[in-house]
């Protein structure tokens, strides 16, 4: 019996090692020397081992770093909010009132298209239209909507968020459709039959199912806009930081400590964040 | 053709490289093995061109790897990375920065054809006997070390040279004469409030800052005792200067590569700006006016050069030379000329050139035809001439070289939070 229980175990953990092993490597490790190398010094050519909190000194007594962080969790936050309203309700017209599900696979790919192109070719197809001579100004113009052109729409925070909204919205449109789909369509009718109106049925009944949907598509939106620094490169014309520029600007300058010490911080806000998300949904429960 | 110790990538390349190795190489037989030869090119874009590659391998037979990189990598790859390249296309201020380190390996001015040519800016640093020297990392000051293996920097011609100069040119501002409509004159320009949300600097920060520099002595506000060599306070205040034009809406973007630049003028989003020359001329090819405006305080210049990996021995670190000395032969000079640059040495590109192209880019006379680049793109039509005239007016009147500072490390902190204010 004590043999049995041991030998359980022991395959246990074999079954596990594998997976841990990868995680160890690629994961762990990583993360592990970023955040030793935060305590290091660097000189303008050279690295140098040591134990030492300058990074860290530097990082928190600059009131930038902390004009930085806001203006991140300010990206974060408008993202978040239009990722989701956009998101639910394309996601609500494909689960519940489009009726084949021939048409609801045929759109759902619709939405997916534009991912065949890059990333970057998607963002940076913006900067023509949104310019100062842009498409979007010249058409403003000639139906007599404005008489200057708007300069804010083009490297500015405006121009910043559209991009995020344009690139991230799928990652919420499809955690939410998915969970809309497994609602049980008998539990629609019976609010219905129990006299609940569409409003209610929305707001008692889909939104609380529709939860770790809603939670992973959050978690999606909000990990890629915080680690982010192309986007906001280039649609604010460098003229915008978040702290992903900040580190790429520091790697750029050779700079890997301060560059390390910055993510070392970053990595921890971003999980404080998830923690805080996953306090009002346990997605392992509800899946 | 010496004996040659032979290097390992030499051997894996096959048996001709060992027999030249081996045997007492003859001509004929190192001819033959330098076509396996590779060696490994980088640096920014300016002169990292196809075009080079192919040439040289028409007239030298090996092949040459060419690897584009923006300023700040190519730093980082020269001081990180020393087995990744054989030769190294910087410029000096990176050189400055670099060297001690010991990635490079120096280079023995007896074996350059052309060295007693190359002009007094990369020797003593003078352009003309007269001709005083420019603040800033100027390159003769980091362009010779004491030895074969030295580390330092000496200020006389030793015959080890750190670099050997390729190219350089004299920078100002760009402008779009027809969005302007007026003269411009002077650096402080770039602040002037009429240019609001009009304005870009570059955002590259040993360059920007002195082109900071130049605009806040333009304007008034400080002169410094060394612009490539600021004290802490003065890194301040110019950031300070700049923060505050920042906030108040100045700048329309702040641009890192080259091709941001072209897409920011050609665009009309911005009209007065931090430029490079070839930049200008792919904007004017666009067939859009732009002006590489001379202004009364002077150019800032730059001036890059080919240094060897301290990896480079035996049969490949020939080819170099070879590479070296066909490099200021003439053909390249011409090219890089043809493309608004200056050559190291000007009086073999001269047979490069045609007279008229010669009269345009380096005598500042007017042309006398269709001034096209070596790309097939017309730039001047008869009867122009080129902004800021002729190669004496335009390199003597340098204000300060590309540099490195003592305080670099407080300036690029200073400067990363100037670009997040």
């Amino acid at each position: 019996m004590q043999m049995g229980r041991m030998r359980a175990g022991a395959v246990a953990w074999l079954q596990a090692a594998p997976m841990a092993l990868v995680l160890l490597v690629f994961l762990v490790a990583p993360i592990v020397m970023i955040a030793i190398v935060s305590f290091w010094r660097a000189t303008e050519f050279s690295i140098i081992p040591a134990f030492e909190f300058d990074n860290y000194e530097f990082l928190f007594g600059s009131p930038v770093t902390y004009r930085v962080f806001l203006n991140t969790f300010k990206y974060a936050l408008i993202t978040w909010a239009f990722t989701f309203v956009i998101g639910f309700t394309v996601a609500y017209f494909l689960a519940f009132h489009v009726r084949t599900l021939t048409w609801q696979i045929a759109l759902f790919l619709l939405c997916t298209i534009p991912f065949w192109t890059s990333n970057i070719i998607r963002m940076i197809s913006w900067i023509p239209f949104l310019g100062r001579n842009g498409i979007a100004n010249s058409a403003l113009i000639s139906w007599g909507v404005i008489d200057e052109p708007l300069d804010w729409l083009l490297f500015s925070d405006f121009a910043v968020i559209l991009a995020f909204v344009h690139l991230y919205t799928l990652f919420m449109v499809v955690p939410i459709f998915n969970t809309m789909m497994r609602i049980d369509k008998s539990l629609i009718e019976a609010a219905r039959d129990a006299g609940a109106n569409g409003v209610q049925i929305l707001w008692n009944v889909i939104v609380p199912l529709c939860k770790p949907g809603i939670m992973i598509g959050s978690i999606f939106v909000i990990t890629l806009v915080m680690g982010d620094f192309i986007t906001v490169r280039f649609m604010s014309g460098s003229q915008s930081a978040n702290v992903g520029r900040l580190i790429s600007n520091d790697i750029a300058l050779l700079q890997y400590p301060s560059a390390a010490a910055t993510a070392v911080v970053l990595l921890g806000t971003v999980l404080i964040v998830i923690a805080i998300m996953l306090r009002f949904v346990d997605i392992r429960k509800e899946l | 053709m010496t004996t040659t110790p032979i290097s390992r990538r030499g051997v894996l390349k096959g048996g001709a490289a060992f027999a030249a190795g081996s045997t007492l190489g003859a001509p004929m037989i190192w001819a033959q093995n330098i076509k396996d030869v590779t060696l490994r090119q980088f640096g920014t874009g300016v002169s990292n061109l196809n075009e080079v590659a192919q040439k040289v391998k028409e007239d030298l037979g090996f092949t040459l790897e060419m690897t584009a990189l923006d300023t700040d990598s190519v730093t980082q790859r020269a001081a990180t990375q020393p087995n990744s390249f054989d030769i190294a296309d910087i410029e000096y201020f990176i050189c400055k920065k670099v060297w001690p380190a010991g990635n490079l390996q120096a280079m023995d001015t007896s074996k350059i054809k052309n060295y007693d040519k190359i002009v007094g800016i990369f020797r003593d640093g003078k352009l003309t006997p007269e001709s005083t020297i420019a603040q800033g990392t100027a390159p003769h000051t980091v362009g010779f070390t004491s030895g074969p293996d030295g580390k330092d920097f000496v200020q006389e011609e030793s015959g080890w040279m750190t670099l050997i100069p390729t190219i350089y040119n004299a920078d100002t501002l760009g402008i779009r004469p027809d969005l302007i409509g007026r003269p411009i004159k002077n650096w402080s320009e770039l602040l002037n409030p009429e240019f609001k949300g009009k304005a870009s600097i570059l955002d590259i920060s040993s360059i920007g800052i002195m082109d900071m520099a130049m605009v806040v002595e333009s304007m008034g506000e400080h002169t410094y005792a060394d612009k490539g060599n600021m004290t802490k306070e003065e890194i301040d205040m110019t950031l300070g200067i700049f923060t505050e034009a920042k906030k108040n809406g100045q700048f329309r973007a702040f641009w890192k590569s080259f091709d941001e630049s072209v897409n920011l003028m050609a665009s009309g989003e911005v009209v007065i700006q931090s430029m490079w020359s070839p930049a200008i001329t792919a904007v004017k090819s666009k067939g859009i006016p732009c002006v590489y405006q001379p202004l009364e305080e002077g150019y800032r210049s730059w001036g890059g050069g080919i240094g060897l990996s301290k990896a480079l021995t035996g049969l490949e670190r020939d080819a170099a030379y070879e590479y070296i000395n066909w490099y200021l032969d003439g053909w390249v000079g011409g090219f890089l000329m043809r493309q608004g640059y200056y050559s190291a040495v000007p009086s073999t590109s001269k047979e490069h050139m045609s007279e008229n192209e010669w009269g345009y880019w380096f005598e500042g006379k007017e042309a006398t035809d269709v001034i096209t680049s070596p790309f097939g793109d017309a730039l001047a039509k008869a009867g122009e001439t080129r902004d800021g005239g002729s190669f004496e007016e335009r390199m003597g009147a340098v204000a300060c070289w590309n540099s490195v500072m003592d305080e670099n490390q407080y300036m690029v902190r200073k400067w990363n939070e100037f670009i997040a204010a």
